[in-house]
């Protein structure tokens, strides 16, 4: 499968944000999570840019944030402080973990770019107070933007904008169900990098690439026939290892869907597009399934994590855990116990800024496998 | 029997007796609420408590009983408990020894009364939501969570809007769990009371200011734990008034809390709960007193927001503009301020790498404080409860080469040293 330019894109994210900065008009707005409204940015005329912190020689973050921090908020600081994304107009951070929260301030105080926004949604995602006030802090980002890039933003460009995710989202859907069934085309690391390069790629640049590559996928993706391989749901935060694929299937397993914030997580939920807007856009929020930082009722993750293995016939999960990151590693027992419930076999991988030694992991994962 | 030192018993705190009679009654009354019928509310530090005085319901403190695991040594084992549970060794040790608690009956008084309901204030950090999800699965019990959005540069209007709602349903749930009425009448003298015991206990912090300081911030550490626990109550504000009167008498007396007063410190961050002693010794052997610090004014550092006769409208912010949920280049600010008002010679920062959210942001306070004020700086790398990451002989030598730094210091600036 072709996927070059979306591997050009993650091999080398500065120098692609320093290509468009270049070639486009359109400022670029640099988030960190997926709490990020994206439609907003995306209808203020800017570019969405996912930052995910690819440096791993920490040198000028140590200045600022002691070792006990995930690698993603520390690679993120070390690319701002090394110039890597000076081709972006501003950050935007929605308070998501307490590692970002700081991150937010830190950036704020030591990285010089015109526009610092902080979005900062509510912790709880399930009374009626907690939605008013999402709408508000919508509402705040929405004159924020509208200042700071000098452009109103209509109804009609947040209508757009929301058309044009809503797309996106159904593309990496497809993507994501076209590996489901055939794990062999696209392979688990191609839809990594497809996955990353989106977050970071031109919207509409995106949109027409996509169903290009699914067209293609369609024609060619013949169905599997049962075979022995071991389907593999993984779920964590964000996986940042596109190797992590191959050793699996090395292994004798399939990663067949996942629970990722930069996975999954990331296209599920609609947006109404019949709807108010801002509405709409905080609805997708307030029922799509939470991450760890937010608050939805006593059992909403596990209920998901377990339907989702169920639903994707899992013979396996494996938690990728990223060292320092307490939201998830204070949800790790009780969805493991949710898991082990149901009887689905599942083991947690630890990984701090690198993957353990190939070899280790390999054999861990082989032992896994092979019991399942 | 050795003879008591009379130097040593001069400078002992006389009303720390009284504090632990109070303590030890709080806990009795707490551990046997379920025969007097009584209600039992596990709540956060930062955590509204007002509204639980008002219903009757007994406040329990997980963070001050993790603070009492910690003093009484007990942090690792049950650190490794909930490492054996399955919680990582880099979550918050208040949390990871408290979750261990629970099925064990562990701890220095075999576990903390169950729970009737959590009240979980996010004011203080993420953690917290965390561990009352855990606990309110566990003990399968009503979970409260205030929301109080955080307030990187400003505290907007949409933010104060949804917490006085939440305050609203607070009080809804209350009134729902206890099964009976909010009484408001009730709230109000709650609250002056409340505020009163706060001024009381900035008072005692302030008695500090005098050189030398009657109290350090090690005695601040043991002399909280009731403007934690029972704000809001008369024993509180008995306590302090009474341990206001003992600082100004040794004030009056000029009895210092370390024998030779001739630096003074401020100390960020939460006590190393089990070194606690031996790092006020050690830094007593250098004629230091850690005078002040930004943990312990917490509880009264929003006073300027608190209205008495207005304590339920006044008490979102309140509640939301607490130092722990304020952007870093604020707390810089308000350290600043500290440094100017207790007139200190160094700056002692506890790198604790359970509270992340206490401690990313530090490494700009020092280098902001450094250029406002220039005065040396110190980072401990530790943990308040797991024993496991303290290096007793790389934190002494850093602390002498620190004493030193400020001992040259004062002497080019021509001062006593
Ligand atoms: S990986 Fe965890 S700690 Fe790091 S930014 Fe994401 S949620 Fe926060
Ligand atoms: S993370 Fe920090 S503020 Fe939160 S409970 Fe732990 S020590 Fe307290």
């Amino acid at each position: 499968m072709n996927c070059e330019i979306f591997e050009n894109i993650i091999g080398d994210p500065a120098a692609y944000g320093r290509q468009q900065q270049a070639k486009s008009a359109k400022p670029i707005i640099g988030y960190v999570c997926s709490y990020t409204p994206e439609e907003l940015i995306l209808a203020a005329g800017a570019h969405p840019f996912r930052i995910f912190g690819n440096s791993r020689n920490i040198e000028l973050a140590d200045e600022h944030l002691q070792t006990y921090s995930c690698a993603l908020v520390r690679g993120a600081l070390e690319d701002a402080l090394a110039g890597n994304l000076d081709f972006l107009a501003g950050t935007v951070f929605p308070h998501s973990c307490d590692s970002i929260m700081r991150l937010s301030d830190i950036w704020r105080i030591n990285v010089n770019l015109p526009f610092h926004c902080d979005v900062v949604l509510p912790v709880k995602l399930n009374t009626a107070s907690s939605r008013d006030y999402f709408m508000d802090v919508l509402e705040r980002f929405r004159l924020d933007l509208e200042k700071h890039l000098n452009r109103p933003i209509t109804k009609s460009d947040l209508r757009k904008a929301i058309n044009t995710t809503n797309k996106i989202r159904g593309y990496l859907k497809r993507l994501y169900e076209l590996h489901h069934d055939n794990p062999a085309t696209p392979k688990g690391h191609e839809l990594y990098t497809i996955m990353r390069a989106s977050m970071m790629m031109d919207r509409q640049d995106l949109l027409s690439e996509l169903p290009k590559l699914i067209e293609n996928l369609e024609a060619q993706s013949p169905k599997e026939t049962a075979n022995k391989r071991k389907r593999i749901v993984m779920a964590g935060s964000i996986c940042e290892h596109p190797d992590i694929y191959s050793i699996i299937d090395e292994a004798g397993g399939d990663v067949v869907w996942d629970d990722f914030c930069s996975g999954a997580r990331y296209f599920e939920g609609h947006v109404d597009e019949t709807a108010e807007p801002l509405s709409a856009i905080a609805d997708r929020y307030m029922n799509r399934v939470v991450c760890p930082a937010k608050h939805d009722g006593l059992s909403n993750r596990a209920d998901h994590l377990v339907s989702l293995a169920k639903k994707r016939k899992a013979d396996g999960v494996i938690f990728l855990l990223l060292k320092y990151c307490d939201p998830h590693a204070f949800d790790y027992p009780y969805l493991k116990s949710a898991l082990d419930n149901e009887g689905v076999p599942n083991i947690l991988i630890e990984v701090s800024d690198q993957l353990p030694a190939h070899g280790q992991l390999k054999t861990r994962f082989e032992a896994f496998i092979e019991m399942l | 029997m050795a003879e008591k030192d009379p130097e040593k018993e001069k400078r002992k705190i006389k009303s720390t007796a009284k504090m632990q009679e109070i303590m030890t009654n709080y806990y009795m009354e707490a551990k046997t609420a379920a025969d007097t019928g009584k209600k039992v509310a596990w709540i956060t530090s930062g955590g509204p408590v007002e509204p639980l005085v008002v219903m009757d319901v007994i406040p329990v403190y997980p963070e001050n009983h993790g603070a009492m695991i910690g003093a009484s040594k007990m942090g690792v084992d049950l650190c490794e408990k909930a490492e054996m549970m399955g919680y990582s060794i880099d979550l918050c040790s208040y949390a990871r020894s408290d979750i261990a608690c629970s099925p064990t009956d562990g701890g220095p008084i075999g576990g903390l009364p169950k729970p009737d309901m959590l009240i979980c204030c996010n004011n203080i950090c993420g953690t917290v939501l965390k561990w009352y999800e855990i606990q309110a699965r566990y003990y399968n019990c009503p979970l409260f969570i205030l929301d109080t959005p955080f307030c990187h540069t400003r505290y907007p209007e949409e933010a104060e809007k949804y917490v006085k709602r939440q305050i609203q349903e607070y009080i809804a749930f209350l009134e729902d769990v206890c099964g009976k009425k909010f009484d408001y009448d009730r709230m109000q003298e709650v609250g002056r009371m409340s505020l009163q015991g706060q001024r009381l206990w900035q008072a005692v912090l302030d008695s500090a200011t005098h050189r030398p300081a009657p109290l350090s911030a090690i005695d601040a550490f043991i002399h909280m734990a009731l403007i934690v626990t029972l704000r809001g109550t008369q024993p509180a504000i008995d306590y302090y008034t009474m341990l206001l009167a003992e600082m100004n008498d040794r004030i009056a007396q000029g009895i210092g809390a370390v024998p030779r007063e001739r630096i003074r410190l401020l100390w960020d961050n939460i006590p190393i709960w089990y070194r606690m002693k031996w790092l006020s010794e050690t830094f007593a052997a250098h004629d230091a007193c850690l005078v002040a610090d930004t943990y312990t004014s917490a509880w009264c550092g929003t006073l300027k927001y608190l209205d008495e006769n207005d304590f339920l409208g006044s008490m979102a912010a309140g509640y939301a503009r607490i130092y722990l949920n304020i952007g870093v280049d604020e707390m810089a600010k308000q350290v600043v301020d500290l440094v100017d008002k207790y007139g200190v010679d160094g700056f002692v920062m506890h790198s604790n790498r359970s509270c992340k959210p206490y401690s990313f942001g530090q490494y700009d306070i020092k280098r902001i404080v450094q250029e406002k004020r220039d005065i040396p700086s110190l980072i401990i790398e530790a943990d308040m409860v797991d024993e496991r990451h303290f290096s007793e002989g790389q934190i002494e030598t850093r602390i002498d080469a620190f004493m030193e730094l400020i001992r040259q210091k004062k002497r080019q600036t021509g001062q006593k040293a």
